[in-house]
């Protein structure tokens, strides 16, 4: 019998633009893939290659300032185009042009499945595989000095028309369970991976799965380990997803990383949603051609899902975590008289007061705040989407006010940005919760 | 639509910061955004917000005030008829006189409490928060309907400007700002705001209604049990007839403009509860409170302290009890925020509001004085309640740790 835990607490968005089936279709090769190290939060990134450098599958093409062990690599072989600088010089991304002929020629490392706990840690961090996973406290990458007390592994993705991760893990139980083998030499603790109750995924050997019902942001990694095990003030838990983890038992049993990936492409502004198999960092460009919905409306592409996803323009590229681009209205071009006062069925709310909420249909929102900026006025709002022990508005109130005690007491070291994103979703006052989550993590890290 | 949008947009330069009207900037915006929901979209975080924003659930709480505000009209109408002792009551007639009689306090309270508003955001480059809103209809509703206007005007600028914007505005304020404005009336000019002259309108407005006596005096339900001095305990409207449970249901009784009405007030209620801008945990526990201090006073009823008579449920009719537990408590900025200090909060409001209004003569009403001490009371009980989260998460931590 699976452990279960129940929650209650949480919104599934109802958005036009779901798929209709995963399986996935094959596009052409992007002709550009780009790495870019703000996605990878706690990484420094420094250069490993210069412009015009030919690069296989694999190669390292930045490194960690803080351990040079840990990499960031090419996810398709080519030559570096570009490397392109913001300001004070900040590496924003690195521009790999994609040699179609060799593309995917694997560049194999020797595999370790068998290998001791330095060999493994250090195959995984020169295979870029490590700068997928996260470690909490602060939501950043593991750092190779961690001996994490727990893994978190989740299989569900909740977000907004995201696509089933166990669909895009079927017949991969090897790969899964080497994953779980290699990491299990990194950690003294257990290994949990969180499943959707109902869960047709079989019993993995060397984890524990707990089902959690499918009520996002129940398939946050965050959130799992929050209702199993909370992270205490000193500890290390490490999250991802079992997309990664088959990666690594991939990369254990044959030595080669795989950097292939399945993105769904949803959205209401997307003509026929439906899973794509490309590359890692592929250009949007190359995922959307043909996709976009050409009704004259001013569009927001986004690589992610709508809460959490990163606003990119067609120009832009694939980002972490690599599974999925959500197209919805910008709503820049609209002019709506006295919004505040609609009682239009198609404006998408948790408040009754709104008609949308007693229908049971899918919505097209846009990216609209639809309101003004205030202070917090209204009470428990964020705490009705927030299924952790936490007190969202007083953790955040604490972290405006830069109060570090008061942080560690409330519990930041539980927490991610991503957690907050619901609650940022429905806050009336607008505030930029996952910012203000992200700038306190920062600041904790500086100065503790 | 599409003509307003454009004049707008072709007056919007000269609000800019070098246009020549720039002073006006914070007025512009805020009108341009009540008529125009705003097109900024998200630049970090979610790429969607709901729908719900705080200009909807201030005009919520407004529309949740009209059925008081209206059947204030007509009360204020009633009891003029009344006192001078017609014997018939034309609709039509009492509201036109409630209306012209309410009329000149709400202009005044938004007048005063916009244009401070409008000068603050100004001067700190922010766009209008809505509160006032709601704040601007509160007053009148909550002030008794001869107060002088000079007063009214004297006592909105006060609160707006030293319970709200020292704090930093609308979401900041620890007091609820329409009750400050009540209670600087009330103890600034207490011969003025308490006693029997204030709560019946006594002159004719516009040729309608009557000019009634000098020596005329009206007490509300609540005074007469403060100057009840012996004998049997009966409460009395205006023409000297008893006054029943039903016509206090109603509101037909002498009192403070919006807040005689517990039918009225029900209604609202019910319109705040089903579109959750209320919270239904602080005015269940405001009724459970004043239920239980009413039934505590009335099982100990001595002649000392006559309004321990009361039944308890004839407690929750009379003076602004109601209407405390339904607009004033839920105040999510000045109530507790925390669910089971919503509990707590609304119980002491409710307990404190009946226990001063029995065994403290010189006060014959309490409710606002018990709103405003829990509102005082309110960040120590969310501190508590904080607390007990730390103290597990560190209870938490002490086990891992042994």
């Amino acid at each position: 019998m699976r452990r279960t835990v129940s929650l209650k607490k949480g919104l599934n968005l109802n958005l036009e633009g779901g798929m209709a089936s995963q399986s996935p279709v094959t596009i052409p090769l992007p002709a550009r893939v780009a790495v870019i190290p703000d996605d990878f939060p706690g990484f420094l990134p420094k250069l490993d290659v210069a412009e015009g450098d030919r690069v296989e599958v694999g190669s390292p093409l930045l490194h960690d300032k803080n351990d040079s062990r840990v990499k960031l690599v090419a996810p398709a072989a080519g030559t570096v185009e570009a490397i392109v600088r913001g300001a004070r010089r900040k590496i924003e991304r690195v521009v790999v042009k994609v040699d179609a002929a060799a593309a995917f020629a694997p560049v194999k490392s020797a595999p370790f499945a068998d290998g001791d706990v330095s060999a493994v840690a250090e195959a995984l961090m020169a295979s870029g595989l490590w700068t997928m996973m996260r470690r909490r406290p602060y939501d950043i990458v593991p750092l190779p000095a961690d001996r994490p007390r727990a893994i978190m592994v989740t299989a569900m993705d909740t977000a907004p028309l995201a696509p089933s991760l166990e669909a895009m893990v079927d017949g991969k139980r090897s790969e899964i369970e080497a994953g779980i083998k290699t990491l299990a030499k990194l950690s003294d603790g257990p290994i949990y991976i969180g499943v959707e109750s109902g869960s047709k995924l079989p019993d993995f050997a060397g984890a524990e799965m707990v089902e959690f019902p499918r009520l996002h942001p129940a398939g946050n990694a965050g959130v799992q380990i929050a209702n199993i095990e909370p992270v205490n003030k000193g500890e290390v838990v490490w999250t991802l997803d079992i997309l990664t983890l088959a990666r690594i038992g991939h990369l254990a049993l044959t030595g080669e990383a795989d950097w292939s990936v399945s993105v769904a492409v949803t959205g209401s502004e997307v003509n026929e949603p439906r899973m794509e198999k490309t590359v890692a960092g592929a250009e949007l460009k190359t995922i959307l051609n043909g996709e976009l919905k050409a009704d004259g409306v001013h569009q927001r592409i986004i690589s992610g899902n709508v809460l959490t996803g990163t606003r990119e323009s067609l120009d832009g590229f694939l980002r972490y975590p690599y599974r999925q681009v959500t197209v919805i209205p910008e709503g820049d071009d609209a002019d709506e008289f006295m919004g505040w006062a609609s009682m239009s069925p198609s404006k998408m709310s948790v408040s009754p007061s709104f008609i949308g909420h007693f229908l049971n249909r899918k919505f097209a929102p846009d990216a609209r705040i639809n309101g003004g900026r205030r202070a917090m006025i209204m009470s428990g709002e964020y705490d009705k989407v927030f299924p952790m022990d936490i007190l969202p508005e007083y953790l955040i109130k604490a972290i405006l006010a830069k109060d570090i005690d008061r942080m560690e007491a409330l519990g930041i070291y539980e927490v991610a940005p991503e957690d907050f994103a619901l609650a940022e979703y429905v806050d009336p006052s607008k505030l930029e919760l996952q910012k203000i989550v992200r700038e306190g993590l920062d600041y904790l890290r500086s100065e503790v | 639509m599409k003509a307003l949008r454009n004049y707008l947009n072709r007056i919007k330069p000269n609000f800019e910061p070098d246009g020549k009207l720039h002073a006006f900037r914070s007025v512009f915006d805020g009108f341009e955004t009540f008529l125009y929901t705003p097109n900024t979209t998200s630049t970090s975080g979610v790429n969607v917000h709901d729908s719900l924003d705080s200009k909807r659930v201030m005009i919520i709480v407004v529309l949740a005030l009209m059925p008081c505000l209206l059947f204030g009209m007509y009360n204020a109408g009633y009891q003029n008829w009344l006192a001078a002792g017609a014997t018939e009551f034309p609709f039509w007639q009492l509201m036109a006189y409630g209306l012209l009689a309410v009329l000149p306090r709400i202009v005044v309270a938004y007048v005063v409490g916009l244009g401070i508003e409008f000068v603050v955001a100004q001067w700190r480059r922010e766009e209008i928060q809505e509160g006032f809103l709601v704040t601007g209809i509160l007053i009148p509703l909550i002030c008794p309907i001869e107060t002088p206007l000079w007063m009214l005007a004297v006592a909105t600028a006060f609160s707006v400007i030293f319970v709200k914007e020292v704090f930093g505005g609308t979401g900041y304020n620890v007091f609820n700002v329409a009750l400050v404005t009540r209670a600087v009336l009330f103890f600034g000019y207490p011969a003025q705001m308490s006693g029997d002259k204030v709560f019946v309108s006594t002159n004719s407005i516009c040729g309608l209604g009557f000019d009634l006596p000098d020596g005329f005096s009206g007490a509300t339900p609540l005074g007469q049990i403060a100057s009840f001095t012996g004998g049997n305990l009966e409460l009395l409207n205006l023409k000297g007839n008893p006054i029943s449970t039903w016509d206090a249901f109603l509101g037909l009784i002498p009192g403070s403009f919006g807040e005689t009405s517990t039918l009225a007030i029900l209604i609202g209620a019910v319109l705040l509860l089903a579109t959750g801008i209320a919270s239904w945990r602080i005015m269940l526990s405001v009724i459970a409170g004043g239920l239980f201090m009413g039934w505590v006073a009335n099982v100990f009823q001595t002649p000392t302290y006559p309004a321990s008579f009361l039944d308890p449920f004839d407690q929750l009719l009379f003076g602004g009890f109601a209407f405390a537990a339904v607009f004033m408590a839920t105040d999510p900025v000045t109530a507790a925020r925390t669910n089971p200090g919503k509990y707590v909060y609304g119980f002491l409001v409710g307990v404190v509001a009946v226990l001063i209004r029995t065994y403290n003569n010189g006060y014959p009403e309490g409710a606002m004085l018990a709103v405003l001490l829990a509102n005082a009371l309110a960040p120590l009980i969310d501190y508590c309640v904080v607390q007990l989260n730390v103290s597990r998460r560190m209870r938490r931590q002490r086990r891992v740790a042994s």
